[in-house]
């Protein structure tokens, strides 16, 4: 489902001299349909910037990322709002809304940008806010005034809101109560079990040795020293 | 007989203007843009309709002048004057003997005929100006008949009074082709211009634009589905002559706020009453 | 509406060129806007982003290039080359144009209900009681009470002037909307509240817009893609995120790094 060959990745700072930061050189790796695989190394080994990459917030420039049949790298920007709209899936974890948009509809919009049905879309936003243990009385409020956790959870729902072929997962059980830990864990084995290919980074290593079938160290994809 | 050329303006500048008139006649409802003249009386006056009398007056032809409907008020009197002094015509307050009449704000009672001109006083041309400041826009919203904005003050009216409420100068579309304003009219009158077979003309003199309906031509008066257009007037009849189809002055006659509705067409009224027509308030009755 | 996937782009624009006199406006600008899509124009004042806008929606008359406009009728057309008629029934049926300033897009001396109508009329409705029902709904949807439906703007507050300008625009369910600074000027709570609601409309409507702003914010939350301009020029274009979050060219790089985080 998810296939990355050769890819590397370099920042250029044009403000500060033209610097030139080399941070990924030939990564590779491929999930199956089904399979969950974590991201491991040290912080700053270039996990975060490897995912970035896969959802086309970070610009490849060497490489492949191929994904259901669109290779991200050389894109157009088109092709990826559509992976974005109906195949791959992101729980970042930061939670970037407009402010004031209710919790519900913030958690239903991939729905909404898939054209599905407004009721349909909301009740099963709502399903997933009651699951994370949201209480009703916030789910009509904007979630830029909650808690990080709630915030997070909300994030959560955001992203498992549909049945996403390809979901990419930045830290889902970070700041989590253990009920909703485990509410997190089970909709991550439930994706899996629906034949989700999964992309995660877990520094809760609990967690990842349950939901993770292999582990990928992303510091093997770190240039050789110039 | 006097030091003025006849009917006032030179001959190139009367040349000047029949253009124009001409012009508007074969592109009815168009404003046509003319040099306007300084005339012996302020704007506001009439400077515009003289003009055009001026321009098409014939010392054979007849001449009445209408305020308002009347013969005899002010502007009517001065303006009658004016022509009798500058041009010599015989001059005349019935409306079926002339065959030059200028007006200001009304049409006759009398249906007119192919034989006469009514020249009408126009003070602001444009039906956009209401809703369009810009003079380069209503232009070209005129060429490329872009229309929309005069249901916008109509759709004003009604969500304001709950009927259109314009009641003079009421916006018409001439021919299918050019929105017009036909001068400060009562809009009771606007189904007289429709189809008339006398030619209608319309000077501006401040705004420097001359406008015409030809004979016979298709004039229709703006309107909505829902809100249909009404040629209203008073519902009375006439406390002089009793005439219950024409257009009535209301008159407050004494400080206990009694009033009494007359005809605004002065010439339409004295012939009823000439006929023997009396009305409520009429002397003999009273 | 679920965006298409339409193999014609509802906006193609080639080499466009505005200069005036020697100066440049815009230069050279090409791109393609695909139904459903919503594009950023960013860069500092006199960066060429207004006048860009101008040329496409057809207010300046560009001196070379193609705005080329996938129209209902006949297909691709070079709004450039199309009659003033044409171009204007475009500008009314099709097109959208949201001003900085509400007043620049409002008709101030006409109430909420003629503004809101006016484009309906325009396009030839005379049912006065079908107008009415059809500003009533758009005032709800922008969130307007419609009890105020004969207020005129001046009584409004800046937000809701510029809502009622929104749905003035929408009402005859363009397919191309051009923002110009769209929450410009505005509190930054009823920023949010606008940014919302074009957000929704968009995404309701599968409208296609092109928002011209400074505020990086705004284009985040309601720009797919971006075009970076600096002196005339398109510097860098791509997706929003990557844009913002991986900016290739130095002054994207300027640019981005110049704005305060909150």
């Amino acid at each position: 489902m998810i296939e990355i060959e050769n890819l590397s990745k370099s920042f250029t700072l044009h403000n500060q001299g033209g610097a030139v930061l080399e941070v990924m050189q030939g990564a590779g790796l491929t999930v199956a349909p089904g399979e969950c695989v974590a991201l491991i190394g040290n912080s700053g080994a270039g996990k975060s910037t490897l995912m970035r990459m896969i959802y086309g917030n970070y610009l490849a420039e060497v490489g492949h990322i191929r994904i259901g049949g669109v290779d991200v790298v050389g894109a157009e920007p088109r092709e990826i709002l559509k992976l974005r709209r109906e195949v791959l899936g992101y729980v970042s974890q930061f939670l970037r809304v407009v402010p004031r948009v209710p919790t519900r509809e913030v958690v239903a919009e991939p729905l909404l940008a898939l054209g599905r049905e407004r009721g349909e879309a909301l009740a099963r936003a709502e399903a997933l806010l009651a699951r994370l243990n949201i209480p009703e009385r916030l789910w009509e409020l904007s979630p830029t005034t909650f808690s990080g956790g709630e915030q997070q959870r909300v994030n959560i729902a955001r992203g498992f809101v549909r049945d996403w072929p390809a979901l990419l997962l930045d830290e889902p059980t970070a700041s989590l109560d253990p009920t909703n830990r485990e509410v997190v864990l089970k909709l991550i084995e439930e994706a899996k079990a629906r034949g989700a290919a999964i992309i995660g980074i877990f520094h809760d290593a609990e967690a990842r040795a349950r939901v993770a079938d292999r582990e990928i160290d992303v510091s093997a994809f770190a240039p050789a020293a110039a | 007989m006097n030091d003025y050329n006849f009917a006032y303006l030179d001959e190139q500048t009367k040349r000047m203007i029949r253009r124009a008139i001409l012009k508007g006649l074969a592109i009815p409802g168009y404003q046509v843009p003319f040099a306007s003249r300084e005339m012996p009386m302020p704007y506001g006056w009439g400077t515009g309709g003289v003009q055009v009398s001026a321009a098409i007056l014939t010392p054979g032809d007849t001449f009445k002048v209408i305020d308002q409907g009347a013969d005899d008020t002010t502007n009517a009197v001065s303006i009658r004057k004016f022509f009798e002094r500058t041009a010599g015509v015989a001059t005349t307050e019935h409306t079926g003997e002339a065959t030059v009449i200028q007006t200001r704000h009304r049409i006759p009672e009398t249906p007119l005929t192919e034989d006469q001109i009514l020249v009408f006083q126009v003070p602001i041309p444009e039906p956009l100006r209401f809703l369009e400041p810009r003079e380069s826009e209503t232009r070209k919203m005129h060429s490329l008949e872009e229309y929309g904005l005069m249901h916008v003050k109509l759709y004003e009216d009604i969500s304001r009074h709950g009927h259109i409420a314009t009641s003079y100068a009421y916006p018409v579309r001439v021919e299918g082709r050019y929105v017009m304003d036909p001068s400060p009219i009562p809009k009771f009158d606007n189904p007289k211009l429709d189809r008339s077979p006398a030619i209608q003309l319309f000077g501006a003199g401040r705004e420097q634009r001359i406008y015409a309906i030809p004979p016979y031509t298709r004039v229709v008066s703006l309107d909505f589905e829902d809100h249909p257009f009404e040629a209203s007037k008073a519902d009375h009849p006439c406390d002089l002559c009793g005439a219950e189809d024409s257009y009535l002055d209301e008159v407050i006659i004494d400080d206990a706020g009694n009033r009494m509705f007359v005809c605004s067409d002065s010439d339409y009224c004295a012939s009823r009453q000439a006929q023997g027509h009396r009305g409520r308030l009429s002397p003999e009755v009273a | 509406m679920m965006k298409d996937d339409a193999q014609t782009p509802l906006l193609r624009v080639r080499g466009l060129t505005k200069t005036y006199g020697g100066r440049i406006g815009c230069a050279d600008i090409s791109f393609d806007l695909w139904p459903g899509e919503v594009l950023g124009v960013v860069g500092e004042s006199g960066s060429g982003k207004s006048t860009l806008l101008g040329a496409l929606a057809g207010h300046l008359a560009p001196d070379r290039g193609e705005v080329i406009f996938d129209t209902r009728a006949e297909g691709p057309r070079d709004t450039v080359t199309m009659s003033e008629p044409e171009r204007r029934m475009l500008a009314r049926t099709d097109w959208a144009f949201v001003h900085q300033n509400p007043r620049d897009g409002l008709r101030m001396n006409v109430s909420a209900g003629g503004n809101v109508g006016e484009r309906l009329m325009a396009v030839g409705a005379r049912h006065y009681g079908n107008i009415r029902a059809t500003a009533t709904d758009w005032l709800g949807r922008v969130e307007i009470d419609p009890a105020r439906i004969d207020d005129r703007p001046q009584a409004f507050s800046g937000g809701m002037q510029q809502r009622l300008q929104i749905a003035r625009n929408l009402v005859t369910g363009p397919r191309l909307v051009f923002m110009d600074e769209p929450t410009g000027g505005l509190d930054v709570s009823v920023q949010a509240r606008l940014l919302d609601l074009l957000r929704g409309l968009v995404r309701d409507m599968g409208l296609s817009a092109i928002v011209v702003t400074h505020d990086l914010a705004v284009v985040r939350l309601l720009a797919d893609r971006l075009m970076v301009m600096k002196s005339g020029r398109v510097v860098e274009a791509g997706l929003t995120d990557q844009v913002l979050d991986d900016p290739q060219h130095a002054y994207t790089q300027l640019l981005v790094s110049s704005v305060l985080q909150v």
